[in-house]
């Protein structure tokens, strides 16, 4: 089933001696949803500008197809691109907007006026097709934009940021409408994103970057479950991470001690661990159990509620532990009425030892 | 301009403000004024009693061949003039936008240098050079003057558009599949064209009012300007009055133009 569309191999890019990507390579499955993720300044979006051609790699190669493209022109490759600024052209009507692509293929001006109120009439902005782009609210422009992208009925398109200019509210439905509009077109969505809320809810596959590499790629549920280093951890946000130094090691169990204790963890089969040897230990937040007393886990520690703080359905605890570390544990709000939590509470803290894995300092 | 409920005194300071405004244009326009005034005087020196109303100057002046003469050469210039210097301050300003160079803040300074050189100057300047290259008093060498010192104006106009050109438009149209040539026919130019059509003016109203450079280059082939100084070295005529208030109109027509143009734009723009 799967058949590459998109390869980026080793990949570089720098400006003026500065680094801005060096050496990502990724290779794209046709119809795969794809969020390049990341702080500002990873390179995602010089990523995402390389495979439209705005900018060319100082090294390595981009093969769409199998075919080097890397140093094609923009106007060359079909990559269109829907920009976090919409980039509509001003002075021209929604439709002609639509039509500039098509118009560029050469497409004669009947059928190209056609296949523009075609595409908007899919976008639900049929009505605005005489309308100038200054005259449209944000999410009427988006969708515009993404009519423009998808006209030439691409194989590939690029979304750089698509939901950040828009309000809140507009958001999630937006959100949506992408996934919607990716399953119902069955091309290959790339799309830059720094909100990984986004990229998890939307993405196949997320590529997490920093600092001009690749730290981790993989299906969001793999991510989320394990992170293969700690910016990764830190980066979603998701997590505790504690600092412990290894004390004993065997076939299956890792024995650690930390701040907060002696903590065990199963045996990681993907990377070496010596006893004495310096690691983080990542417990995600929703893994962390609290109870008013010991409850008989392996790992547990004791300490004090600090904090709650209330995100809708979802409660985070703020720990307070004796060994001045803090832990988040993340509650329904129906764990909260089965076990009701006040700030100061003595409380345990406690997770079962698989639940935790190790990454590297 | 803001209205609020005020004390006397601020009624009096708005008041006072107004009187002074009035004064002010009063003495900037009231040259102009009467010399329109006059030009239709029956009456041969400007004096009061107004003589009554009388077209006599204006048959005068469109009888004078020498004056028709100057009038066609510099319509001539100034619809010459126009094109080519909104031509070369577009690629100019466009140069200026797409590129970034090495030494880009000289070539911006020299780019807009000539108006503020003297025009006496200018007018020396050319004179030598155009005697000799053998294109001193022919039209073309003061369309090639002409061009010179309103280039600027056009390049600052469509400067000023171009800065409302979202960095990525350019770059929308190439991803689209637009090459270089297609984006600046499709994109760039439409976008310009308020600030195109504007400069277009403009520059056709700075050289149909030159004098200074024209006087010195023009030879035999005198332009209205040069033609109304020469008139007003033989005779003080009232039909002096006549034309000043044909080339005042015909200047302010193509400046407002240029303005009406302009601001249409910003108000359509985002």
């Amino acid at each position: 089933m799967s058949v590459t569309i998109l390869e980026l191999d080793g990949v570089s890019k720098s400006f003026d001696k500065q680094s801005a990507v060096s050496d990502v390579s990724i290779s794209v499955q046709k119809g795969e949803f794809i969020a390049l993720m990341g702080p500002s300044g990873c390179g995602k979006t010089t990523t995402l500008r390389m495979i439209a051609g705005l900018e060319a790699p100082t090294e390595g190669q981009i093969r769409i197809w199998g075919r080097d493209v890397s140093q094609d022109a923009p106007w060359r490759r079909d990559t269109p691109l829907v920009w976090q600024s919409y980039a509509l052209f001003p002075f021209m009507s929604v439709r002609r907007n639509v039509e500039f692509g098509l118009k560029q293929r050469g497409m004669i001006a009947k059928d190209r006026a056609e296949k523009a109120d075609e595409w908007l009439a899919r976008m639900g902005i049929a009505a605005f097709a005489e309308r100038m782009p200054h005259q449209l609210s944000g999410g009427q422009r988006q969708r515009v934009a993404l009519a423009r992208a998808l006209a030439t009925e691409p194989e590939l398109l690029l979304l750089d940021e698509p939901l950040s200019a828009l309000d809140p509210h507009l958001k999630v439905s937006m959100q949506t409408e992408l996934v919607r509009l990716h399953r119902e077109l069955g091309i290959t969505f790339v799309c830059v994103t720094h909100s990984h809320s986004e990229a998890f809810a939307m993405a196949d596959r997320v590529v997490i970057m920093d600092k001009g590499t690749v730290q981790q790629v993989g299906a969001p549920q793999q991510i989320h479950r394990r992170a293969d280093n700690r910016f990764v951890a830190e980066f979603l946000g998701a997590s505790n991470i504690l600092e412990v130094e290894v004390e004993s090691v065997d076939a299956s169990v890792v024995t650690a001690v930390s701040a907060i204790g002696r903590l065990s963890t199963p045996t990681p089969t993907n990377m070496p661990v010596q006893v004495g040897g310096a690691l983080s230990m990542v417990v995600a937040m929703d893994r962390v159990e609290i109870t008013k007393s010991p409850s008989g886990a392996v790992n547990q520690v004791s300490g004090r509620i600090a904090m709650l703080e209330v995100m809708g359905a979802s409660i985070t605890a703020i720990v307070e532990t004796e060994g001045g570390v803090t832990l988040r544990s993340q509650l329904s709000s129906r764990d909260m009425e089965s076990n009701p939590l006040t700030v100061g509470d003595t409380v345990v803290a406690s997770w079962d030892p698989a639940s935790a894995y190790f990454v590297a300092h | 301009m803001s209205r609020r409920t005020g004390s006397m005194g601020d009624i009096l300071a708005l008041l006072s403000l107004r009187g002074w405004a009035i004064v002010v244009f009063a003495f900037i326009f009231a040259p102009i004024v009467s010399m329109a005034a006059f030009s239709f005087n029956a009456d041969r020196f400007p004096s009061l009693p107004w003589a009554g109303f009388s077209l006599t100057w204006y048959e005068q002046v469109f009888a004078d061949p020498m004056i028709r003469r100057g009038l066609v050469n510099s319509l001539v210039v100034a619809l010459a003039v126009a094109p080519l210097s909104t031509a070369i301050g577009f690629l100019a300003a466009y140069v200026d936008y797409r590129f970034q160079f090495f030494g880009k803040r000289l070539y911006m300074a020299l780019a807009s240098l000539p108006p503020t050189v003297p025009v006496v100057i200018m007018g020396v300047a050319m004179l030598t050079f155009q005697g000799r290259i053998g294109l001193s008093g022919t039209l073309f060498g003061i369309i090639a003057a002409h061009v010179v010192i309103s280039a600027p104006f056009a390049m600052v106009l469509i400067r000023m558009r171009l800065a409302d050109l979202g960095t990525d438009i350019e770059a929308a149209a190439w991803n689209l599949g637009a090459g270089p040539w297609a984006t600046l026919r499709e994109v760039v130019i439409p976008f310009c064209a308020p600030a195109i059509l504007a400069s277009i003016f403009i520059t056709a109203a700075v050289s149909f009012d030159e004098f200074m450079i024209a006087w010195f280059i023009s030879g035999q082939n005198e332009t209205l300007p040069v033609r109304v100084l020469a008139l007003l070295q033989g005779q003080v005529s009232p039909r002096i009055n006549a034309i000043g208030t044909l080339v005042f109109t015909t200047s302010m027509l193509l400046v407002i133009l240029a303005q009406a143009l302009t601001f249409r734009s910003k108000a359509g723009r985002r």
